[in-house]
């Protein structure tokens, strides 16, 4: 294969004006809204007290023990959850894929509940089931000096939280294995199990360092479950919130995100860059033939009791804190009442309508914008395209926690005053779940053959014409597949917002969050429960809509 | 129906120093898939360029259509150089390998798609669309989806909707190479039939030879990224300029002679001690020593080994049947000389191991250098 060559991307966008103004304006919102936070970091960071260039709160910062202390609990949480929640999601992955596992479906269906819950339900359900007055510390087992904040129960929190992000990269690569490898293992004589150690484990290798990688980023990154359930293990993401809004040290902030930054940005480009060149999937187009699922017994059942168990875990869990929603005063009075919805109602309408209404705005631009790139860096050849493409998905590897401080670096002065508006919040928003559309768009792109774009373009369309009236309605799927998770994840978005929040605007998540902080945990509990209603229902229009509207295409292409 | 015209709006095209280098994909070196070449396509004339895969055949059809950037020599259509002129402003039209549907369009908006993007009035749309599905003969199923037509229905919407809007130039890139043999054969013939019809200037890419003599004007072989030959279909089966075009186009024997002098036009020459006078061996054969004659198998004939026309003797090693022709695999000189028997039918053939004399059709061999 080869590849474009020399200057001739430049002479091709200066032909195309309506290209050449899509690319300058998806560089212009990238380096607003992605780029020049970071800067404003990063140069915030080195200015002393007076003005000048200073490396004196970064020297601070990095010979601080407190800092090191917090950078090294983050780590070392990071890494622990990476290796729980990538074990787990692997063999749910090979359950699912590789054996006659019973009730995949509703396997399937439990790894999707933690990706699209509202925030703070597994730790409030840690609380209820092992907290002072929990459920089974306290009522089941008589303990009443358990301390369930700390490290511990972040571990098992993130651990049921993000498998689900191991098990989908996992499921990813394991089933475009070629099954033709493994069958010719199984011919050659190896048993089940070694080629299981022999061909399915190390052809899986980069699959498992991606999900550790991507794991380790989201954990690293996790501002809700530490922000109500770290105790005294303080992690960055956390502790750059709390000196910020706490300590009003903006500085220490900044230095906090700035050591946060690192370590994610380093995952991010190692499973990025590094790992894409050592995949062994095979794509071919060609069709393969179907996979032989394993039938022994003595392997289905201890996998289908070990995936029971997580699945028992997770029900467990968001059937506690449905019931929480539900009883009196958890742990003391389990008698049933409407009273927390009814606070909740008068509390929390406000902020649900924001978030709903803030989301709504945000989902179609986040939708439009994937796409559009996804378009851009996939079929068009400009100067800067992989720039595009790295700055773009780089919002995956940012946490929330140095959004938001950049962001109200970035526009609580002129030229661009933008904190306190919901029009930042909607940016916010949409830079961070961007790369999600992006993903799902590209993968279609690279399915659909390039030469129907080129049949638009000799019949006499421009590329603008081409993109909407052959592009983007075959790329619909993608788009509203996008549009449902960009919904729930700006519903359910908490780090970045944080920080831009103001009284006109503030969000239903950062109303949960302080209802932790006043320990009103049922009230939290009945809010989760309202915000899980609406998700769900929200889930259901828009799949009704990509039903409605996506579907024709797909019945066409076959 | 708006197809009367289309001769006077059909141009000349001109390929002059045409060079693409490609950057190779892991970075290090260049690909040289074009390597200056040049070619007229006169107006209505059907051109096809054959060649292997990897070629250069490809990226020159994607340079006239404007999706590649010639990184030299330039591109005249109808005179005018097009280097800064758009696929979609070049006034042409293609014809892709995999058709390039558009599977969320129904048969009748794929056809009208180029019409509607030049903004006609919607009765001139539909009129023009109608008379091309009337021709196309696809008017019965114009509500329905690519994905629910056959191979060669899709075929033809493809070509319905290239021709719809009146390019000045047609490209095909490999269009039948999708289709199954029987329906190749009756869809070259049509879309030859049609393309004269309509006189329109046509750059065709294939990789089949038989398809390249059935539907050109002149074919225009191609190898390594610079053009071999460019001459009729006949001109170029029967005299080939170099050994590649003679063995990529049809089967040759390829024999090494002494030239021993000339008689005339005829070549005097040594094959392997014996003596033959070749009538006409083109004019790319060398003057005197060293050469190699070209004779297709059908030029071969098997005689009786005591014969005085047997120029050679061997042992037949394999007979294939064919039904149309026998073939006969005779090792002979280092090499395996084919021989092919037309209409064997109630002939006697000979057997897998007799010794016979292989003699050759004097008028039909050609003397190439190496």
């Amino acid at each position: 294969m080869i590849k474009q060559n020399r200057a001739t991307p430049l002479t091709h966008i200066l032909r195309d004006p309506v290209l050449l103004f899509f690319v300058l304006l998806v560089f212009a919102g990238l380096s607003l809204f992605i780029l020049f936070p970071l800067y404003k970091i990063l140069a915030y960071s080195v200015t002393g007290e007076n003005g000048g260039f200073s490396m004196a709160a970064a020297i601070e910062a990095i010979t601080s023990p407190t800092y090191l202390r917090t950078f090294r609990n983050s780590l070392v949480l990071g890494l622990v959850t990476a290796c729980i929640a990538t074990t787990i999601g692997y063999i749910f992955a090979y359950a699912l894929t590789r054996t006659a596992l019973p009730f995949k479906g509703f396997f399937k269906a439990i790894a999707t509940i933690p990706v699209i819950s509202p925030p703070f339900v597994l730790s409030l359900s840690m609380i209820f089931l092992f907290g002072r007055n929990g459920l089974i510390t306290r009522k089941l087992l008589g303990i009443d000096n358990f301390n369930v904040y700390g490290m511990h129960s972040l571990v098992v929190v993130q651990s049921i939280s993000f498998f689900p992000i191991a098990y989908l990269t996992l499921t990813g690569i394991l089933e475009k294995l070629n099954p033709a490898v493994e069958d010719a293992a199984l011919n050659l004589g190896a048993s089940r199990a070694r080629i299981f150690r022999t061909v399915t484990l190390p052809l899986s290798l980069p699959g498992i360092v991606s999900a550790l990688l991507l794991v380790f980023i989201q954990s690293m990154e996790d501002f809700s479950n530490p922000a109500v359930i770290s105790g005294n293990f303080s992690t960055l993401a956390v502790e750059a919130y709390r000196t910020i809004t706490g300590m009003y040290d903006m500085r220490g902030g900044a230095m906090m995100a700035l050591l946060l930054l690192a370590p994610t940005l380093m995952a991010f480009i190692l499973q990025k860059y590094w790992l894409s060149g050592k995949s062994f999937v095979t794509v071919t187009g060609k069709p393969t033939s179907g996979r032989q699922l394993n039938t022994d017994p003595k392997v289905v059942w201890p996998l289908f009791g070990f995936c029971a168990a997580i699945a028992f875990i997770v029900i467990l869990f968001y059937g506690t804190v449905l019931v929480g929603a539900f009883v009196k005063i958890w742990g003391i009075n389990f008698s049933f009442t409407l009273a927390h919805f009814k606070y909740v109602m008068t509390l929390g309408w406000e902020p649900l309508k924001n978030s709903a209404t803030l989301a709504l705005f945000a989902t179609p631009l986040t939708g439009m914008l994937g796409m559009i790139i996804a378009f851009l860096v996939v079929r068009k050849e400009f100067p800067g395209r992989r720039l595009m493409e790295f700055v773009s998905m780089l919002t995956f590897a940012v946490p929330g926690t140095v959004v938001g401080i950049g962001y109200i670096l970035a526009f609580n002065e002129k030229p661009f005053l933008l904190t306190g508006t919901a029009f930042l919040i909607v940016m916010a928003f949409t830079f961070r779940n961007m790369p999600v559309g992006i993903e799902a768009g590209t993968s279609t792109l690279l399915q659909i053959d390039k030469s129907i774009e080129e049949a638009s373009s000799i019949l006499g369309a421009s590329s603008s014409t081409t993109f909407r009236r052959i592009t983007l309605p075959m790329l619909r799927q993608a788009f509203f597949s996008g549009l449902v998770y960009s919904f729930v994840r700006s519903m359910t978005a908490v780090s970045a917002v944080i920080f831009l929040i103001s009284p006109r605007w503030n969000l239903s998540t950062i109303s949960i969050f302080s209802l932790f902080e006043s320990s009103k945990y049922s009230a939290a509990a009945a809010f989760i429960v309202v915000m899980i209603v609406i998700i769900i229902i929200a889930i259901g229009i828009l799949d009704r809509l990509v039903k409605l509207l996506g579907a024709p295409a797909i019945r066409q292409q076959e | 129906m708006g197809l009367a015209d289309f001769s006077s709006r059909s141009t000349d095209v001109s390929l002059q120093r045409l060079t693409k280098i490609f950057k190779s994909m892991d970075g290090s070196g260049e690909v040289v898939a074009v390597n200056d070449i040049s070619l007229d396509i006169k107006t209505g004339e059907l051109v096809t360029i054959l060649g292997p895969s990897g070629c250069g055949k490809t990226t020159t059809l994607r340079m006239v259509a404007g999706f590649e950037f010639p990184t030299a020599g330039s591109i005249l259509i109808g005179g005018k150089d097009v280097a800064p002129v758009p696929p979609n402003k070049r006034g042409i039209s293609m014809v892709f390998q995999s058709y390039a549907l558009f599977p969320h369009l129904n048969i009748y908006e794929n056809i009208a798609y180029g019409l509607r993007v030049q903004k006609l009035p919607a009765s001139e749309i539909a009129g023009r669309t109608r008379a091309i599905l009337e021709l196309m003969q696809l008017t019965s199923m114009q509500r329905r989806y690519p994905s629910q037509v056959s191979g060669g229905q899709q075929q033809r919407i493809a070509l319905a909707r290239a021709i719809v809007i009146e390019p000045s130039v047609l490209l095909f890139d490999e269009p039948l190479s999708n289709l199954d043999a029987k329906l190749r054969e009756y869809m070259r013939d049509e879309l030859r039939k049609l393309q004269k019809r309509l006189g329109i200037t046509s750059l065709y890419v294939t990789h089949d030879q038989e398809e390249a003599m059935a539907i050109s004007d002149r074919i225009v072989i191609m190898q390594d990224g610079v053009i071999r030959q460019v001459g009729s279909p006949r001109a170029i089966y029967e005299h080939p300029e170099s050994i590649f075009v003679a063995t990529f186009m049809g089967k040759a024997n390829i024999l090494p002679a002494e030239i021993l002098g000339r008689d005339g036009e005829a070549a005097l020459v040594d094959l392997a001690g014996s003596r033959l006078k070749i009538p006409n061996p083109g004019h790319a054969a060398p003057k005197a020593g060293k050469g190699n004659l070209v004779v297709r198998p059908e030029a071969v004939k098997i005689v009786h080994v005591e014969s005085a026309d047997a120029s050679l003797k061997g042992k037949i090693e394999r007979m294939t049947y064919f039904g149309n022709i026998a073939r006969y695999e005779i090792p002979v000189l280092g090499t395996t000389i084919l021989a092919e028997r037309y209409n064997p039918q109630g002939a006697r053939l000979h057997e897998e191991g007799e010794t016979v004399g292989v003699s050759f059709e004097m008028d039909s061999v050609r003397i190439l250098k190496e």
